[in-house]
């Protein structure tokens, strides 16, 4: 948040009227930052359950990294919050001071829920068998990791994995509506802002459901994609078709609904729609137009549209995918950036304007919100290389 | 009941244990004083240093500059508006204000701009207005309009 020491200096960033609290933005970048990776986590959880619960085998090369890409992004996902907090320090006290009386006060339990019935669990019972097994074949510290990890039970008789993959298919199935409320919520916490005209809308949580699917599931694509390459692997090109034929659908029902929301505004053209007009053709026609609607959708969609009809070869087919990921990862973080900033930039008198510019040098947000992007790739590899994929036996169930 | 399952029960058990515990050890004292919220928050806000000192303490020591702006048509702004917060300059005099000299700064409030009320703050186009002369030539801030 810019502080102004003196009104003059305030002054300058302003358009037009506003109202005195108006003029700093209170949610900076590392709030656009907290959508975006919950988004990620929800996202990559629902590829996984395709596999899962919908039993779309094609899939079944992504599955533990799906999870491992939800948990990595999972675990750092309230560090935006936490860091953007005036008193970092004080974070655990919403955790142990449960209200009802916020809804910002309900995420510790959205993301307690999540993070430890649904993702830790599913991971668990998915790799318990292997995890035993792995704990009998290494040695020292390792070993003890993972019998600690087994919560030294070693049972690997077929009933005992019978149970574990029963109990993993309940949680996945669990999982759908639970990663549905979580980025629901954060949808919901915009959504249920009656003052601000440019969130206050009932479709933001579903709009935030299906961008978060869009950008789990293109960051699965990238980083399987980037596994395969680290590892000197091919992908399967199945896996990726797959990925990219859902990644297709998911974005035509994304910007579908994203449009009908918009249309439905600009029909209405209630009081604030002339405020909203010049926001969207002024200050946020690049993040908008360019990068949010251009990159992030009609970019991946007329190319994976393309796809679904012509199939180049595999080559050109892999460059495509890694330039569309990549796409529609920078595309849904427009969209969270042209929800958070863009609903802070216009006054709600409807006369005026503020403005926000990211300090590229000096800001200590802009720094956060790279590290907390970076962060999770970092985890992701430990992860990996503890739980490697590609090592478990993968007679298993399902 | 499966062993492992059993296991992951009491892990949970743990857990919400220890989160109880938790909850008993750290919850701030003054929460719920007032309501959801601590209370001794308030007292922490409103300890807190005040930046903007208002016009009654500049005019303990700037009384003629201050008996001036009553007749003005800026009788209503506070001198902080214009000269910055005062909180420093009051402990040390040599701590300079702010003093705006540019035409710029007045245009803040006085360019023609639709959104303000023209019947409150008076609007003008600089160009044509002024042809470049510095606004405080003709007005005098503390008195504009006489």
């Amino acid at each position: 948040m810019n502080k102004y020491e003196t009104l003059y200096e305030a002054l300058a960033n302003l358009d037009g009227y506003i109202y005195p609290n108006e003029i700093a933005l209170n949610w900076d970048l590392l709030i656009v930052m907290y959508p975006y990776v919950t988004g990620l986590v929800a996202g990559a959880f629902i590829l996984a359950s395709l596999n899962r619960v919908f039993d779309i085998k094609a899939l079944r090369p992504t599955y533990e990294i799906s999870l491992l890409t939800a948990l990595s992004f999972m675990l750092v996902a309230t560090m935006p919050l936490i860091t953007h907090l005036g008193q970092p320090w004080r974070f655990y006290e919403m955790l142990v001071t449960p209200h009802l009386t916020s809804a910002m006060a309900i995420f510790g339990f959205v993301y307690l829920w999540y993070l430890m019935v649904v993702l830790l669990l599913e991971i668990w019972f998915d790799y318990r068998y292997d995890m035993v097994i792995w704990s009998q074949q290494k040695k020292g510290f390792v070993k003890f990791v993972y019998k600690a990890l087994t919560l030294w039970v070693s049972e690997t008789s077929p009933e005992s994995r019978k149970t574990d993959e029963k109990i993993g298919y309940f949680i996945t199935v669990v999982g759908i509506p639970s990663a549905f409320l979580l980025h629901g919520y954060v949808g919901f916490i915009f959504g249920s802002i009656k003052a601000n005209p440019w969130w206050s809308t009932v479709m933001m949580p579903v709009i935030f459901i299906f961008s978060a699917m869009v950008s789990g599931i293109a960051l699965v694509m990238f980083i399987y994609m980037g596994v395969s390459y680290l590892r000197k692997q091919k992908p399967d090109m199945m896996a990726l078709d797959t990925i990219a034929k859902y990644l297709f659908y998911i974005l035509i029902i994304d910007f579908t609904l994203e449009s009908l929301d918009q249309i439905h505004r600009i029909y209405e053209a209630d009081e604030s729609f002339d405020i909203l007009k010049i926001l969207v053709r002024g200050k946020l026609f690049f993040t908008f137009f360019i990068m949010q609607i251009g990159v992030g959708v009609l970019i991946p969609l007329t190319t994976l549209g393309f796809l679904q009809f012509k199939k180049p070869r595999e080559r050109i087919r892999k460059i495509i995918y890694l330039i569309i990921s990549i796409c529609v990862l920078v595309g849904i973080f427009y969209m969270r950036w042209n929800v958070v900033i863009g609903g802070q930039l216009f006054s709600k008198s409807f006369y005026g304007f503020t403005s926000y510019k990211v300090d590229l040098i000096g800001g200590a947000d802009v720094w956060l919100s790279v590290l907390w992007f970076i962060v999770p790739f970092f985890i992701l590899a430990f992860l990996l290389w503890l739980l490697p994929p590609w090592k478990k036996n993968h007679e298993a169930m399902h | 009941m499966p062993l492992q399952v059993k296991r992951l029960l009491i892990v949970f058990v743990l857990f919400i244990g220890i989160m109880l515990g938790l909850k008993y050890f750290l919850t701030p004292e003054s929460w719920r004083e007032y309501g959801a919220y601590r209370g001794n928050a308030l007292t922490e806000i409103s300890d807190k240093e005040a930046k903007y000192v208002q016009t009654e303490t500049c005019a303990m020591c700037h009384d003629s500059i201050a008996e001036l702006k009553t007749q003005g048509a800026h009788k209503s702004i506070q001198c902080e508006i214009c000269h910055g917060p005062g909180y420093k300059h009051i402990d040390d005099e040599n701590i300079d204000m702010n003093i705006p000299d540019d035409n710029q700064f007045c245009m803040r409030c006085h360019s023609k701009n639709a959104a303000s009320p023209q019947s409150i703050i008076k609007q003008i186009d600089a160009v044509e207005h002024s042809e470049g002369e510095e606004c405080i030539n003709c007005h005098n801030p503390h008195q504009p309009w006489l």
